[in-house]
C-alpha cells in the first residue's frame, strides 16, 4: 500500500500503521466511542453521587404511593428524569447499565489479557522450540478448538463459586464475596480464549526465527528467552494487539451469556448480560417495558461493534496485504 | 486408516474429559438432596447416598461411572460393574427421579439437534451468499453495505436478538408462538435467533476467502479461456473460497451450542441446555457428566466430518 501523503520511507511500522488506521474512518469514530465510553463509566460513581442525594426519595415515593397488588408504577418509560426508565426496583436504568458496563468491560479486559498471556507463551514458545514440542503443543490447540472448553468454565464456576466465596468472605470482609463470580470469569473466560492467539503468535514465531538477526544474536551468546523477548516478541507485537482487540468482544460476549443464564455475575451486581437478562424475564403479552431490554441490548451491540471496527482497522493498519479498496 | 485413528485417539480423550467432569461435578458443595421438602431423616438420607452410590470414594464411583472394575456382591464373589458408560449406561439422575440420564438424552437430544441443524443452515444459507456478494462488489456500496450488515449481526448475539424477536414477531405482531415446540412454525424465531450471529461470521469468512481467491492465477486463467464469469467465480472460485467457512465450522459449531442454550431457555425448548443449566444448580452430577460427554462427542464427530469434507473441497489436502 502506497502513502502519498507522507514519506512512508522515513516511518517506522508503527508510524505507517497508525497513519493507515487514521484513515480508516469507522475504526477512528469507534475508537473514541470506546474511550468516550470509557471514561463515562469510569468517572460514573462520582457524577452519580450528588444524583443520588436527589433522587433517592423519587423512585421509592412512587413505591409506597402506589401500594395496591399489581401495580407497575415502579417501572417508569424513560422521561427527563429517568432518560432510561426504571426497573423492577424502581432502580435508575441508566445508573444500572453504568454500573454493568464497569463489569462487562472489565471481565472483558482483564479476561482477554489472561487470553493474550497465556496464548502468547504457549504459541512463542511452541514456534520458537519447533519441532516435536510445538507438534504437540498445537495438537493441543486442535484439540481444545473441538472441545466445549465453556462447558468446563461453567461446571468450574459452579464447583469452586461457594469455596471463593467464603474464602474471600473470610479474609476481605463480608462485601468481598460478591467478586467471587467475576474473578472466575477472568481466569476461566481468558483461559478458553488464547486458542486463536497462540495460532496467530506461533505462525508468525516459526516464520522469524530463522531470520539473519535472530542467528546474529543467538551467535553473540543471547540466551533463548532472551532472543524470545527482545527479538522475536517485538517483531509480533502489531498482530497481538490486533487480536487482543478482537478477542475483548468475544469475552464481553461470554460473559453476558453466562450471566444471562445466571451463572456468571450474580445480583446485585450488574453486567450487560444480566440487565438484558432481567428485561428479558418482564417480558409480558399485557405490558412491554422495552427499555429495560432496548438500552443494555444497544449499549452492548455499540460496545462490541466499536471494538470489532478498532480490531479491523487494527488489523488492516497492522496487515496491508488484507487491504480495504 | 487416518480417521480410524483419529476416532481411537477420541477415546483417551474422552475419559480424560469424563474425569475431569466427574470430579469437578462431585465436588460441587451442598448435597443433591438438600432441596428435599422435608429433612430427610438420617436414615433415607444415608440409603437415598448409598441409591446413587454417593457413599462410595470418588475413584470407585468414576470407575463405576465408566463400567470398569470389580466389586462383591453380597455372597462375597467379584462380579463386573452393571452398567456404566462402556455399556452405553449414562446412569441416574439425582434431579429427575426415576429417570436415567439417557432418558433425558433420548428426549431432549433430537430437539437440540434440530434446533442447531436448523440454525446452522440458516447461518450459512444467508452467510455464504452475503460474503460471496461482498467479496465480489468489493469496494463499491454493495460490498459497503453487505459488509456492514455481516459485522453488525456478528455483533448481535442470541440473548439480544432472542427477546427482539419475541417481543415485536410474537407478542406485537404475532406471528409467531414465543415458546415450545411443537409446529415447524415454533422452530422459526428460535432458529433465526441462533443462527443470526453466525450469520456473521461466516459471511466474514466467506469475503476472506473469496477475496484471497479472486487473486489467485487459475481464476486469471479461467477468465482469459473466455468463460462467463459467472462460471469463473461460481465454478472455479467458491469451491476454494468456500474453505475458510468450512474449516471454522469446528469452532462455529462448538459456539452454536453455548448460543442453544440462551435460545432454549428463553423460547423455552426442551433441549440439552435448559437440563444442563439445572442440573448444574441442583448438583445433579451425573446428569452433568454425561451431558459435557455427550457435547464433547457431537463436537468431535462434527469436527470429524468437517475435516472430511475439507478434503473433499480441497483436492490438494491429503490426510494419509
Amino acid at each position: 500500500m502506497s502513502d502519498n501523503s507522507a514519506p512512508a520511507e522515513y516511518l517506522s511500522p508503527n508510524q505507517r500503521a497508525w497513519l493507515r488506521f487514521k484513515r480508516h474512518k469507522p475504526a477512528v469514530i469507534s475508537s473514541v466511542f470506546l474511550i468516550v465510553v470509557t471514561l463515562l463509566v469510569v468517572a460514573w460513581p462520582l457524577l452519580q453521587r450528588p444524583a443520588v442525594a436527589k433522587r433517592m426519595p423519587a423512585p421509592l415515593k412512587v413505591i409506597t404511593d402506589a401500594p395496591e397488588k399489581g401495580s407497575d408504577a415502579q417501572y417508569q418509560s424513560p422521561s427527563a428524569r429517568y432518560w432510561f426508565g426504571t426497573d423492577v426496583h424502581g432502580r435508575n436504568v441508566l445508573a444500572r447499565i453504568m454500573s454493568g458496563a464497569r463489569i462487562s468491560l472489565l471481565v472483558g479486559v482483564v479476561g482477554a489479557v489472561v487470553a493474550l498471556i497465556i496464548g502468547v507463551t504457549w504459541g512463542s514458545v511452541a514456534g520458537y522450540v519447533g519441532g516435536r514440542w510445538d507438534n504437540i503443543m498445537m495438537r493441543v490447540v486442535d484439540v481444545m478448538y473441538s472441545l466445549p472448553s465453556i462447558l468446563f468454565v461453567i461446571v468450574l464456576v459452579a464447583t469452586f463459586n461457594e469455596f471463593l466465596r467464603s474464602w474471600l468472605t473470610k479474609h476481605f470482609g463480608p462485601l468481598a464475596g460478591i467478586y467471587a463470580p467475576m474473578l472466575f470469569l477472568f481466569v476461566g473466560l481468558g483461559a478458553v480464549s488464547w486458542l486463536t492467539m497462540a495460532r496467530i503468535v506461533r505462525g508468525q514465531v516459526l516464520s522469524l526465527r530463522h531470520r539473519q538477526f535472530v542467528d546474529a544474536s543467538r551467535s553473540l551468546g543471547a540466551s533463548h528467552a532472551r532472543i524470545l523477548t527482545r527479538h522475536i516478541l517485538p517483531n509480533v507485537y502489531g498482530i497481538i494487539i490486533v487480536y487482543l482487540t478482537l478477542t475483548v468482544p468475544a469475552i464481553i460476549l461470554y460473559e453476558s451469556f453466562l450471566s444471562f443464564l445466571g451463572l456468571g455475575i450474580q445480583p446485585p451486581m450488574a453486567s450487560w448480560g444480566t440487565l438484558i437478562a432481567e428485561g428479558a424475564g418482564q417480558i409480558n403479552p399485557i405490558r412491554i417495558y422495552w427499555w429495560l431490554l432496548v438500552f443494555p441490548c444497544a449499549m452492548l451491540i455499540s460496545t462490541l461493534l466499536a471494538l470489532n471496527f478498532v480490531g479491523d482497522g487494527l488489523r488492516d493498519a497492522y496487515d496491508p496485504r488484507g487491504e480495504r479498496a | 486408516m487416518f480417521f480410524l485413528k483419529r476416532i481411537l485417539s477420541f477415546i483417551p480423550l474422552l475419559l480424560v474429559i469424563t474425569f475431569l467432569a466427574f470430579v469437578l461435578a462431585r465436588s460441587m458443595p451442598g448435597s443433591p438432596f438438600d432441596k428435599e421438602r422435608a429433612p430427610a431423616s438420617p436414615e433415607i438420607e444415608r440409603a437415598l447416598r448409598a441409591k446413587y452410590y454417593l457413599d462410595e470414594p470418588l475413584i470407585k464411583q468414576y470407575l463405576r461411572y465408566i463400567g470398569v472394575g470389580w466389586e462383591r456382591n453380597a455372597d462375597g464373589k467379584l462380579q463386573p460393574f452393571k452398567g456404566g458408560l462402556i455399556r452405553g449406561d449414562f446412569g441416574l439422575s439425582t434431579k429427575y427421579r426415576n429417570h436415567t440420564v439417557n432418558d433425558i438424552i433420548v428426549q431432549a437430544l433430537p430437539v437440540s439437534l434440530t434446533l442447531g441443524a436448523l440454525a446452522f443452515l440458516f447461518a450459512q444459507g444467508v452467510g455464504i451468499p452475503l460474503g460471496f456478494y461482498t467479496a465480489v462488489k468489493r469496494g463499491q456500496w454493495g460490498d459497503y453495505i453487505g459488509s456492514f450488515f455481516a459485522l453488525l449481526a456478528f455483533c448481535i448475539p442470541a440473548l439480544v436478538v432472542a427477546p427482539m424477536l419475541i417481543v415485536v414477531l410474537s407478542i406485537k405482531a404475532r406471528l409467531f408462538p414465543a415458546g415450545m415446540w411443537e409446529t415447524p412454525l415454533h422452530a422459526v424465531l428460535p432458529s433465526v435467533a441462533l443462527g443470526l450471529y453466525f450469520s456473521g461470521r461466516v459471511s466474514r469468512l466467506m469475503r476472506e476467502g473469496m477475496s484471497t481467491v479472486l487473486h489467485e492465477g487459475f481464476i486469471t486463467t479461467a477468465r482469459a479461456k473466455g468463460l462467463s464469469e459467472s462460471k469463473v467465480l461460481l465454478k472455479h472460485g467458491f469451491r476454494l473460497a468456500v474453505l475458510p467457512v468450512v474449516s471454522f465450522s469446528g469452532p462455529l459449531l462448538a459456539d452454536l451450542l453455548t448460543g442453544s442454550f440462551i435460545v432454549e431457555s428463553m423460547f423455552r425448548i426442551p433441549g440439552i441446555g435448559p437440563f444442563l443449566v439445572n442440573s448444574l444448580q441442583n448438583r445433579d452430577a451425573l446428569m452433568v457428566v454425561g451431558l459435557v460427554l455427550l457435547y464433547a462427542i457431537l463436537l468431535l464427530v462434527l469436527n470429524l466430518i468437517v475435516d472430511l469434507s475439507y478434503s473433499w473441497l480441497d483436492k490438494r489436502v491429503k490426510y494419509e
